[in-house]
């Protein structure tokens, strides 16, 4: 177990709220905030992935990393708050009954706080250099860490359903 | 032989009875069916809104065609080959699902658009469209379908896994 005990008061706060209450007994507001959750994990999916590959080197090699960067912040912040948003409702509907005592839910948190930090400061520092200024070697490394952290993100948030 | 009675058929072969006893085996292929969505999804998603004039809007069409949608089709063929086994895992239960019946019309419909798309709207004519700051009509509208079905077929494939109106047939 990754969160601390003291912790679990807080999870057992967040099940009882009005909306935790709410989506917990409801028939279909779970799946459908589920749903939502996946389509945006889609337009995460690929605002990261572009830039990733591109970081690579294996797509969009004629235009300037910063140009490609630029085009995907939007759609990288924008899901990425609709994920936080609707992650937040599936996970507030059963906070300490199942979440707080799944550890591929305490690992997910993990991931997704190291994907979130790496992203928005070492991923950002590179991708908005010239293209002239950017080591090669970096890129690819920056691009394999983010691409990792953030399907540890994706596979643990599949593991929830089967811990 | 009745669509269904295949599926019973389908359900005890081997390899279905096997995936469906491993602890470990439907878990990873799901997760490699939602992972790929990312890749997939994300870069079909990119390719629709390019249509759109919604970003990317100064790389050429061409160049979003020949760049992005080589992984679009990576993306295509992990999808179809990890959903192909999740299928095969439960025949009878995904034939009698009424989201998986509405999933593969959307799929169906996707593609179609995507074909007409591709042979009749844009065809030899991608390369005109570079020149020109925003895309005809005709390939806005094909994005945009595109668009809507795709969140459709989300949407559907996760409500597979609720069975609030199962079965359709017994």
């Amino acid at each position: 177990m990754i969160f601390p005990r003291s912790w679990f008061g807080f999870f057992d706060w967040i099940e009882h709220t009005r909306h935790g209450t709410i989506i917990r007994d409801s028939i279909w507001q779970f799946a459908a905030i589920e749903a939502v959750h996946l389509l945006a994990l889609a337009i995460i999916g690929g605002a990261v992935l572009i830039v990733d590959l591109r970081l690579l080197g294996w797509t969009l090699r004629r235009q300037p990393v910063k140009q490609i960067a630029r085009d995907a912040e939007p759609f990288l912040v924008g899901s990425l708050c609709m994920m936080l948003l609707t992650g937040y409702l599936l996970m507030a509907s059963l906070a300490a009954s199942k979440y707080y005592v799944n550890l591929a839910f305490q690992l997910k948190m993990v991931f997704l706080l190291f994907a979130i930090v790496f992203t928005f400061t070492v991923r950002r520092w590179l991708i908005y250099k010239e293209d002239a200024e950017i080591n090669p070697g970096v890129a690819k490394a920056v691009a394999i860490v983010s691409v990792l952290l953030w399907s540890g993100v994706g596979i643990m948030g599949r593991g929830i359903g089967f811990y | 032989m009745s669509l269904l009675s295949f599926f019973r058929w389908l359900q005890e072969t081997p390899a279905s009875v096997g995936i469906r006893e491993s602890t470990w085996t439907y878990p990873v292929i799901e997760s490699v069916h939602v992972l790929g969505l990312c890749l997939f999804l994300g870069f079909a998603l990119l390719w629709d809104l390019r249509l759109l004039n919604v970003t990317l809007r100064r790389v050429p069409v061409s160049d979003v065609q020949a760049r992005v949608m080589p992984w679009t089709n990576i993306g295509f063929i992990i999808m179809a080959i990890s959903g192909a086994l999740l299928f095969y895992e439960e025949p009878v239960r995904f034939y009698g699902n009424i989201f998986f019946r509405l999933k593969l019309v959307a799929l169906v419909l996707a593609g179609l658009n995507a074909a007409i798309f591709h042979f009749f709207t844009a065809g030899k004519r991608l390369i005109e469209w570079d020149s020109s700051p925003i895309s005809p009509p005709s390939a806005k509208a094909a994005g945009f379908i595109s668009l809507f079905l795709w969140a459709c077929i989300v949407v559907f494939g996760r409500f597979i896994a609720y069975n609030w109106f199962d079965p359709i047939v017994q």
